[in-house]
């Protein structure tokens, strides 16, 4: 139905200015056109969105209790990292000591885990300013200035709650959904 | 350069491109102002007709390309994923496998008018044979599409097809094996399929440029056939043919739209709808509909050609050529008379005695083959399509349109009759009298090109040719056109013999018919049994859980159904696999752990995957309910095999499976008395649902774009009415 617009187009090109030609019943056809081809358009494109499989699969149940202190892993969650930190007390000194108001994104520690679980930290593991993956998961891998995580690519540094510290990227370590299944297990989605 | 005579635009951007790149002006000299004859009837519609396909196909594949993943145990699926979980997944693949149809539909049409009104003729043969080659990259590609779902039909059609080259001498089996990458159909296959059916398109893109091109170099034909001659024979192109194009288009893709919403697989095949088996071929295989024609020609020579039937052949040729030469003096004709009637007869000496062996007539050398049966066919079906490039070189006769031309015009439409029975004969098994009606039409097939059209170049008197376009009264053949696109359906299908069993008896269904949508209570029940009594030995694993929302069961509902069950899951952190219970994502849970394990329990009889067997099965819903209430005794003297019961409705009648069903073997939720009847007819109503979930979606929304599109056509005949209102007159 895009031909219409071509039509629209050559009408002008055709240099048929005369108004009779421009009436109600062409301007309702051509609108009509436009509406079936937007509409068609939609669900053509709409093709590209997650489909229903996808969306579903999103959840996922993790096991947590063999997680040390000061140690983390990482699960894979829609395709995408998700850190879990067992924190230590310095760790969760550290990110409560701060002035929150001198933050780029401010936010507590405490708006960023459960309730009565401290120790946890779940965050998605995708630098915020560009989407790599940041480095500190592991022991013996650099965690920034700041005791948290260090993202290679442009050098954003996070602190141990996940906030932004240092460098390009605008905002603190997204939070996914999740909740405690019991002590052991937490369930992301 | 040709910017000297350009004309300025006013409008200061459309100037400013158009004074450096005039594509502008290029379109408004060749669609804006373009001379058109006046008289175009609707059947120069389908030119502009093929193109709306073109992208629509080119559109559509592009996003299926990107649900789609070539690879031959994944493809099968990730085409049942578009179906069931892609958004619009359903809609897309459906418009793209009924766009096939239509695009073959409308093209063969457009080769038709070509053919009718003589559009091949001097100077046009080049456009002609653009034409022709974009015929074959059509087919090229629409085999290859074919093969991308990995069915029994892909598989079986794709090994079909290729090892026509085998029947080359010498390089055949070689080449074979280049074009299937390995010694058999399988995955290397499929993989350059997938790449070559999204190549050849664009292709075909580049080609209709070309014969764009070239229409615009000599204009258009027309019905009279004769050229235009003053400005009051034409027309310029834009608004009176746009708006007479966009009116027929619009008018076609309603008919497309009742197929793609509401019949989307009356034009397929039930085999199109099982997962490809390398060691089983199903009984009856047949191409689509656009290449029956062309399949009958290839299955007519069932005969190797001895000497007799060449030297036939030969003294036939030689007959002929008399034909082709000093075009402007009379034929010489008992040199003809007698070299035909020689090469006939020997011809049909050569036939019976091969055809009847020894029985009827018996001569020396019968058995020394020139040419065997199997490579004579394929020879016959590329030269079938051979036959269209050289046509402006068979006929040369000075009068191009048919309407002039009564003889033409008669062996014309009794071509067109035949080119039909052979595609009736295409899809018919290969048993008498099928075969020989198939020869003989192949015969005519040729004949028409290579004799009948060469003689009435020069003996045909035309009738005596108006003088200009404009003093002939224009005339409408819009319908004619329009019955050819509806009717083209009814001969796939149909032709398939049901074999040895009685055809399922039709009933009544919740889902039946272009407005009614599934019972909901039917489809509760229908999954009751088959919780209850088929999932003990079937499968239904293109399910999820998650699906039975569309039952009408709630979240919560569907979440304590799938705890029912256990599946296994892992590896945990200790490389452990482990059992857990399902969640609405999972899919359904298989009754066996792999297809060994089902024909061990089953007495080596695959019980088959339910998820698609509505689809899977001609006649669906009604052969289900018919297999499942089809047990009865065998009849006095049948032989039955140990382990397999008698139904009437299964091919062959011995099924391997016991009856399923009896009264009251279950209690339904809804305390619907649950007998045999009632249960096979819930149990057929779920399984066509799960066959395909977004049923009922496809034929709401149906009903949207019909009702759009009917409107819009209307809106469009006013427009057209009112442009073309000083003209008709
Ligand atoms: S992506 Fe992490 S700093 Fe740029």
């Amino acid at each position: 139905m895009s031909p219409l617009l071509t039509v629209v187009l050559e009408d002008y090109m055709t240099k048929k200015t005369n108004n009779s030609k421009r009436d109600f019943l062409y301007l309702t056809a051509a609108a009509t056109g436009a509406v079936g081809a937007a509409s068609m358009g939609w669900s053509i494109i709409d093709s590209m969105n997650p489909a229903a499989d996808t969306l579903a699969l999103s959840s996922t149940e993790v096991n947590i209790s063999q997680i040390e202190s000061g140690q983390a892993i990482t699960v894979m969650w829609r395709g995408k990292p998700v850190f879990i930190r067992r924190r230590t007390k310095q760790e969760i000194k550290d990110a409560e000591d701060i002035d929150v108001s001198t933050l780029r994104d401010p936010q507590t520690d405490n708006a960023r885990i459960v309730d009565g679980k401290k120790e946890w930290l779940v965050v998605v593991g995708i630098c915020t300013h560009l989407g790599c993956v940041p480095l500190g998961q592991k022991q013996a891998e650099v965690k920034g200035e700041f005791g948290g995580w260090f993202c290679p690519c442009h050098g954003s540094h996070y602190d141990s709650s996940g906030r932004i510290r240092k460098g390009p990227a605008p905002k603190n370590l997204a939070v996914p959904e999740y909740k405690f299944i019991n002590d052991t297990t937490i369930k992301i989605g | 350069m040709a910017n000297k005579d350009r004309q300025p635009f006013d409008n200061t951007v459309i100037e400013w491109v158009d004074s450096r790149l005039p594509v502008f002006t290029m379109m408004q000299k060749e669609y804006g102002v373009f001379p058109t004859p006046r008289n175009f009837n609707y059947f120069w519609n389908f030119g502009a007709l093929s193109m709306v396909f073109l992208i629509l196909m080119i559109l559509t594949g592009i996003f299926l390309a990107m649900n789609y993943t070539p690879h031959a145990d994944m493809a099968f699926n990730s085409v049942e994923r578009i179906m069931r979980d892609v958004n619009s997944g359903w809609m897309l693949r459906y418009m793209h496998m009924n766009g096939a149809h239509f695009f073959f539909a409308v093209v063969y049409i457009h080769i038709f008018r070509g053919m009718y009104y003589g559009s091949y003729k001097n100077p046009r043969e080049l456009l002609w044979i653009l034409g022709v080659v974009i015929f074959i990259l059509m087919m090229a590609t629409g085999f290859m599409g074919y093969t991308l779902p990995w069915s029994q039909m892909s598989g079986w059609g794709a090994t079909v097809i290729t090892s026509l080259f085998s029947a080359i001498p010498v390089v055949g089996e070689g080449l074979v094996e280049l074009l299937w990458g390995g010694f058999s159909v399988d995955n290397p296959t499929l993989n350059r399929f997938f790449a070559l059916h999204y190549l050849f398109p664009f292709l075909i893109v580049a080609v209709v440029a070309l014969h764009v091109w070239a229409l615009h170099v000599t204009g258009s034909n027309n019905p009279l056939g004769i050229e235009p001659k003053t400005k009051r024979d034409t027309l310029p192109f834009h608004p009176y043919y746009t708006m007479k194009d966009l009116f027929g288009i619009s008018v076609v893709l309603v008919i497309y739209a009742l197929f793609v919403f509401f019949a989307p697989n009356s034009l397929g095949h039930a085999d199109h709808y099982i997962p490809f088996d390398p060691l089983v071929t199903p009984p009856h295989i047949v191409p689509e509909w656009y290449f029956l024609m062309f399949y009958a020609i290839l299955r007519s020579i069932t005969f190797d050609f001895n000497i007799y039937i060449c030297a036939g052949l030969g003294a036939m040729a030689i007959a002929a050529l008399p034909l082709y030469q000093n075009r402007d003096k009379a034929l010489n004709l008992p040199p003809i008379f007698a070299f035909g009637a020689l090469g006939g007869i020997l011809f049909i000496l050569g036939f019976v005695a091969q055809e009847a062996g020894g029985n009827l007539i018996s001569l020396p050398l019968t058995s020394f083959h020139i040419i065997t049966a199997k490579l004579g066919g394929v020879l016959a079906m590329f030269g079938a399509i051979g036959a269209l490039l050289v046509l402006p070189w068979l006929d040369w006769h000075k009068v191009r349109s048919a309407r002039f031309r009564p003889m033409y015009k008669f062996f014309l439409i009794l071509f067109v009759i035949n080119a039909v029975v052979l595609g009736i004969m295409g899809a018919k098994v290969a048993e008498q009298p099928w075969v020989i009606i198939s020869q003989l039409a192949t015969g005519y097939y040729f004949a028409f090109f290579f004799v009948i059209v060469p003689l009435l170049s020069r003996i045909e008197v035309a009738k005596p040719l108006p003088r200009s376009i404009y003093e002939e009264v224009v005339k409408k053949i819009a319908v004619v056109a329009l019955i050819c696109v509806v009717g083209f359906g009814g001969f796939s299908n149909n032709a398939l013999a049901a074999g040895d069993a009685p055809a399922a008896p039709q009933r009544e269904w919740s889902f039946d018919g272009m407005l009614e949508t599934f019972d909901k209570g039917e489809l509760q029940r229908g999954f009751q049994v088959y919780k209850e009594v088929c999932a003990a030995c079937h499968g239904m694993k293109r399910l999820s859980y998650r699906n039975l929302t569309g039952l009408g069961y709630s979240d919560a509902q569907v979440k304590s159904i799938a705890s029912e069950y256990e599946v296994t899951d892992g590896p945990n952190d200790e490389g452990d696999m482990f059992d857990r219970p399902a969640r609405p994502s999972d899919n359904f849970k298989d009754p066996f752990e792999n297809d060994n394990a089902a024909r061990f329990a089953n007495n080596g009889a695959l019980p088959p995957d339910l998820s698609l067997i509505a689809k899977a099965r001609h006649g669906g819903a009604d052969y289900l309910h018919a297999i499942l209430t089809g047990y009865v005794e065998a009849p006095e003297g049948f032989e039955m095999n140990p382990g397999m019961s008698y139904n009437k409705f299964f091919s062959g009648h011995q099924i391997a499976m016991a009856p399923p069903l009896m009264d009251d073997q279950i209690s339904y939720a809804d305390n619907t008395p649950a007998t045999v009847e009632q249960m096979a007819h819930d149990v057929s109503t779920f399984l066509t649902w799960a066959s395909e979930p977004s049923q009922d979606d496809r034929k709401r929304t149906g009903w949207k774009v019909v009702i759009f599109l009917t409107f819009f056509s209307i809106l469009l005949y006013l427009v057209k009415k009112k442009i073309w209102k000083d003209v008709e007159k």
